[in-house]
């Protein structure tokens, strides 16, 4: 990314390192760039460095090593200048249950600068945009976890940022609430031409949301491009067959590991099928050897394909490994 | 841009959070006055004794309420910090224009708005219950002046420890000790009529007794440029002292470059 466009609204990254005192390397050199009004989805399991890096790029916390750039400040030297470009939307929501969602906007208003003629239609707008202007007058204590999630966003973007930062906005969401947030976000980005980081551990999300996704493991980024270009890369799609009889999986993973590498699953016995064999090929296979099987399905590869193959393991099996290893929270 | 509306904006939040929560708001008003009408009915005796400064012990312990208070919104505040930090909301603050002493000014705001409000209701039940302030009207505005710095100097410490230990637990269980510098002090007695030594001795080294003595002296004596002076210089002290350390401590609790 050339430096003028990375002057306007982007983000880059060089080399950043961030190291907690008696903890890993939770961030360990990654390089990014962002580039103006793109929507760029960091995905990745818990505890791969996603927060951490988000908060780095806020100014929250300083790097160990490396340098990062947003709206064309570093976030080291020139915090307050990146603080006036940018909203965000941390993981935990942090309202105060004591005030209402008008207050809140008040509150945020006043301390983001904005003119004192400004702030309430700015707060009624957003109220609107958010759909809160029914709850507005009402304590955040009785708000949804939705509710909170959608007032969070609108506090982000109360100055008009230029850049917007969401961690995991649509975590513990139901899906109403979060096709809600995605459409906001989308709009955003359409309407305002607001860059857009966004951290994630839903595959759905990344893909439906995300010109460009980062996939993040271990503090460290495995893969990057457009979803499409990443599963493009994986190439071939998988087949998953559900056995009949339980104590068949071991004869049925035997017969499919003919046709293409085991993947690993829990539900159904599932291959990566090699190339140039289809699902008619497998089907005949079945006939001829008379294989018992439920049901036999072929699936496009996902980003979770993608993780797979960068990491070895699946996103989900990733995200309960780090919460079983996981200690006390770490700063 | 002026700081002054984010200064409004953070004491106006608190006072709204006080109000919001009568299970917090009422015990520094009521528990004071309460304990006061305990030690009235017990220890009205003790005007008989040669020496005490007045035949009203309403009068002598209307002083303890608004040290009491004080030290009750102290431990609400810094409470009340302790969570932000906990829950994230000084992350969001940081994340703002918002400059540290901005915050601090603000919540110390808070804490004397509500410590004058405090102030106004125990004059407001002396004067319910027959007390007569020797040093008249002037002499109840100085003394909410000075509850609005006793509130300050409190406040401020009650912010340092939550900065500092950045639990609301914490700062509950720092609720004891500080009691203890009010039980240990001339709250019951005039300090030159405890009879115990060692007490009399920590009574006077104890700056909450003065800090009580200075407003004692405004209801129950008139001006005393005395207890005046060292009522004002030991408050401003812990004022000075604990916006000091309350300062550091919230330039390192909002981490941001």
């Amino acid at each position: 990314m050339n430096a003028r466009v990375a002057a306007q609204n982007g983000i880059e990254v060089e080399g950043l390192v961030r190291e907690y005192r008696k903890g890993p390397r939770a961030v360990d050199g990654i390089d990014l760039a962002v580039a103006p009004g793109e929507i760029y989805g960091f995905l990745g399991p818990n505890g791969a460095g996603k927060s951490t890096t988000v908060h780095v790029l806020t100014t929250l916390l300083p790097p160990t090593a490396g340098t990062a750039r947003v709206g064309g400040f570093d976030v080291v030297k020139e915090g307050a200048k990146v603080r006036t470009l940018i909203g965000v939307a941390l993981q935990e929501a942090a309202l105060d249950p004591l005030l209402t969602g008008r207050d809140h906007l008040r509150l945020q208003a006043t301390l983001q600068n904005v003119p004192k003629t400004d702030r309430a239609t700015r707060a009624e707008e957003l109220l609107h945009r958010v759909g809160l202007a029914d709850a507005a007058d009402r304590k955040v204590a009785g708000y949804s976890g939705g509710m909170k999630r959608r007032l969070d966003l609108a506090l982000a973007l109360v100055h008009s940022p230029k850049i917007l930062f969401l961690d995991e906005p649509t975590t513990g969401l139901d899906p109403q609430s979060r096709t809600a947030l995605w459409e906001e976000v989308a709009l955003l980005r359409r309407e305002a031409g607001v860059t857009v980081f966004l951290t994630t551990q839903y595959l759905e999300e990344a893909d439906v949301l995300a010109d460009r996704v980062g996939i993040i493991d271990q503090g460290r980024i495995v893969a990057e491009g457009t979803p499409a270009s990443l599963k493009a890369e994986i190439g071939r799609p998988s087949l998953h067959a559900i056995p009949r009889r339980e104590e068949d999986r071991p004869q049925i993973a035997a017969f499919l590991a003919r046709f293409g590498d085991p993947l690993e699953s829990t539900r159904d016995v599932a291959i990566r099928l090699r190339d140039g064999l289809g699902l008619t090929d497998i089907v005949r296979a079945v006939d001829a050897d008379g294989v018992e099987v439920a049901d036999l399905e072929l699936r496009a590869p996902t980003l979770d394909d993608v993780f797979l193959a960068k990491t070895g393991r699946t996103l989900e099996g990733a995200t309960e490994e780090a919460a079983a290893e996981q200690g006390p929270a770490r700063r | 841009m002026s700081a002054v509306p984010q200064v409004g904006a953070i004491a106006r939040r608190s006072v709204v959070r006080t109000a919001r929560q009568p299970a917090s708001a009422i015990p520094p008003l009521i528990f004071p006055i309460a304990l006061m009408a305990v030690n009235a009915g017990g220890l009205r005796s003790s005007t008989h004794l040669p020496g005490f400064p007045t035949d009203s012990f309403l009068a002598f312990a209307l002083a303890v309420p608004f040290i009491q208070g004080a030290l009750f919104s102290t431990m609400n505040a810094g409470t009340d910090i302790a969570r932000d930090i906990q829950t994230g909301f000084v992350n969001r603050l940081s994340l703002t224009a918002l400059r540290e002493w901005a915050l601090l000014v603000g919540q110390l705001s808070g804490v004397i708005a509500l410590g004058i409000v405090q102030a106004i209701f125990y004059v407001s039940v002396g004067l319910v219950v027959g007390v007569h302030f020797a040093s008249g009207a002037a002499g109840i505005l100085v003394l909410l002046f000075y509850a609005a710095l006793v509130s300050l100097a409190f406040g401020a410490l009650g912010a340092f420890l939550a900065y500092r230990l950045g639990s609301g637990e914490a700062i509950q269980a720092m609720f004891p000790v500080l009691f203890v510098f009010l039980f240990i002090s001339s709250m019951n007695a005039p300090r030159n009529l405890i009879g115990v030594d060692w007490f009399r001795r920590a009574a006077t080294l104890n700056p909450v007794s003065y800090m009580i003595e200075c407003v004692r002296s405004l209801i129950i004596v008139g001006w005393d440029p005395e207890a005046l002076i060292l009522g004002f210089g030991f408050v401003a002290a812990i004022g000075v002292v604990s916006i000091v350390l309350a300062s550091r401590s919230l330039r390192l609790r909002m981490t941001r470059t």
